[in-house]
């Protein structure tokens, strides 16, 4: 089983890096089996390309803006996922969206795709949650380690967990 | 830097630019046997045989076919401000599928230097954090070094006959597009790659052009150069910052003010930098500009490739002066990524010989003195000239401020409020259908706007179609 948990966002704009934070703690948090890689993929566009083909699973974690109360958790799968990403900041940016396209049109995209979405408050510049989102987090964190286990990995907690936590919390 | 330049610039035309251009719907009419012909008159690359256009062309019915063309949400197809034929369509899209195979190759060179992409770590300020000893497994190696070597030598064709080509075809193309989009004429970029630690002699020249008058072009020596230093100013009359004023970076402040949209007054978060007190365009082609006024031999060389090259196909001479266009900051790109890759197999030349002579070191410890120091540095991006700007005092961070391309691009009007170059490109731009503005897409990424301060937020509502639910 060849999983990416790939999680998106920018770490200045507060919420909007939910993504980024939880691919951290889950990395800190817990031992995964051989096969799943966490990745941090910031801001970044195309160069995911290579990490997210010829992968079995692609799970993503975001900030998803769905009309639901701050710090609900949503799930998303199959062919919802590239559709999530297709409202940009600005039409045709170099985005997830596109690198979803890319491998979509090279016949390159995972199989198996899964985004799990946390509802935003606060979308400023900034390096901490809000308390909204902060308050779900550790769920969010459960539920994407669920859903590993679900696809048949396991993910034992780390004997001495170290967190990142207190430097994004600290403001 | 030439590797990530090089990836940067291939991937800007195929997978950003490209689609602007080029109706990808249109393509799936062509017969692939005209397509190959076409391109192999165009250029030697041995990429475009039948059965290799085929197969692409056949990737893309099966895309089409199956209902996903809506994952490029924003494509125009059908536009008719698109003009070309089937068979340049099917080449080019040929060329972007191709194109996702050698931006891979030369990003695997960054992240061998940069420890891992995405987000770099190997950059320190004094050097860089890359340890090299030939007999280690864990650090830069021969091993290392010839697998880069390998990854290098796979883009060189691609670069030359492939994306320079292929942009060369589109300016012919659209020749009018010669006539749209020039805007800002100052242009401004720095000398990069530099040959000694002082940074006093360098690869890439740079400097500045008033006037969009090259005889008048300026150089930019050296990494003191008072030219640059004292002519860098950034005014806030129409941004989100507390203040009215223009200044020095070393002077400034970044105090944001949220008054929300005024016409007259603030309207945006990016700043408003001058040179010698006017906008300046940056970028490729302020960067291909200047490096042909400074005499720059591969530039030349690249240069009069191109414009051979839309001349043939145009049926007309054209000459340096179509670059000041939208189509023409295209091209620039194109130029400007050959220049580079030349410049990035030379550097690795030079890293080898010089480790061949014993000399591994990579980094310089910094040492800063007590009392108030200034400092900058600059660096050619693949967006164009970035510059940043430090004050220490008694050994801690004063003031910092970064004049970063976009911000020289984007910027609002000025305090004298003169227009940017985003903002004065786009007059006299043709708009055929003003529900959906192409054209002004086209100009607007012709200057390959950055990412890196986006948001990357999905929004749902706007695409009620797709389903998600809470957990």
């Amino acid at each position: 089983m060849n999983v990416l948990v790939l999680g998106i966002g920018n770490v200045l704009m507060m919420d909007d890096s939910v993504g980024v934070r939880a691919v951290e703690e889950l990395q800190g948090r817990y031992h995964f089996s051989d096969g799943v890689e966490l990745l941090d993929g910031g801001t970044s566009g195309i160069e995911l390309l290579s990490h997210i083909e010829g992968r079995d699973y692609l799970i993503i974690i975001d900030a998803l803006k769905s009309g639901h109360p701050p710090g609900t958790i949503v799930r998303a799968d199959g062919e919802d996922v590239p559709a999530r990403f297709m409202t940009r900041i600005s039409p045709h940016q170099l985005g997830l969206s596109d690198v979803l396209a890319a491998a979509t049109i090279s016949g390159r995209l995972p199989a198996n795709l899964v985004l799990f979405g946390i509802e935003p408050k606060t979308i400023e510049l900034g390096l901490g949650l809000s308390d909204e989102v902060r308050a779900s987090f550790d769920k969010l964190l459960e539920t994407v380690v669920q859903e590993l286990i679900r696809i048949g990995c396991t993910a034992e907690p780390a004997v001495t967990p170290s967190s990142g936590r207190t430097l994004w919390e600290s403001q | 830097m030439g590797a990530h330049a090089t990836h940067d610039h291939i991937v800007h035309f195929y997978h950003l630019a490209a689609l602007d251009w080029v109706d990808i719907v249109s393509a799936l009419k062509a017969d692939a046997k005209a397509v190959s012909n076409l391109g192999q008159k165009l250029s030697s690359w041995g990429g475009n045989s039948y059965n290799e256009v085929k197969a692409s062309q056949d990737r893309l019915k099966t895309f089409v076919g199956s209902g996903q063309l809506g994952v490029y949400g924003s494509g125009y197809w059908g536009h008719p401000a698109m003009k070309l034929s089937p068979e340049v369509n099917m080449l080019a899209a040929h060329h972007y599928l191709q194109a996702l195979d050698y931006q891979r190759e030369i990003n695997k060179v960054v992240a061998i230097l940069g420890s891992k992409t995405p987000h770099i770590q190997n950059v320190a300020v004094g050097g860089v954090a890359n340890a090299i000893n030939l007999d280690s497994p864990s650090t830069l190696n021969m091993e290392r070094l010839y697998y880069m070597k390998t990854l290098i030598d796979k883009v060189g064709d691609f670069v030359e006959n492939v994306l320079l080509v292929d942009t060369a075809a589109v300016a012919a193309f659209y020749a009018e597009w010669t006539k749209y989009g020039s805007g800002v004429t100052n242009y401004l970029s720095v000398p990069d790659m530099p040959m000694d630690t002082k940074g006093t002699t360098f690869t890439l020249p740079g400097g500045y052009i008033p006037d969009g008058d090259v005889s008048k072009f300026q150089a930019i020596k050296s990494y003191q150069d008072p030219f640059f230093r004292d002519n860098v100013k950034e005014s806030i009359k129409h941004s989100w910052y507390d203040g009215d004023w223009d200044r020095h970076p070393y002077e400034e402040d970044t105090a944001p003010k949220y008054t929300d949209f005024q016409d007259k007054g603030k309207y945006s978060w990016v700043k408003s930098p001058t040179f010698k007190g006017k906008p300046a365009q940056v970028g490729p082609l302020a960067n291909v500009l200047c490096m042909f006024a400074a005499g720059h031999e591969p530039t030349k060389k690249y240069a009069t490739k191109m414009l051979d090259t839309i001349s043939a196909l145009a049926g007309a001479k054209v000459g340096i002066a179509a670059l000041h266009s939208t189509i023409g900051r295209i091209g620039a790109r194109s130029i400007r990524c050959a220049v580079l890759y030349d410049a990035l197999k030379a550097q690795w030349q030079a890293l080898v010989e010089n480790i061949s002579k014993g000399d591994v070191k990579t980094f310089n410890h910094p040492t800063f003195p007590a009392g108030e120091q200034r400092g900058f540095g600059f660096h050619e991006a693949p967006r164009g000239a970035l510059s940043h700007w430090i004050v220490i005092k008694d050994g801690a961070i004063k003031n910092y401020q970064a004049v970063v391309p976009s911000t020289w691009n984007a910027g609002p009007r000025n305090s004298q409020d003169a227009m940017g170059p985003y903002e004065a490109s786009l007059i006299g731009n043709p708009v055929a259908d003003a529900e959906k503005p192409l054209e002004v897409l086209r100009t607007v990424h012709s200057f390959d706007p950055c990412l890196a301060c986006a948001i990357h937020m999905v929004d749902k509502t706007n695409n009620e179609i797709v389903k998600v639910k809470a957990v």
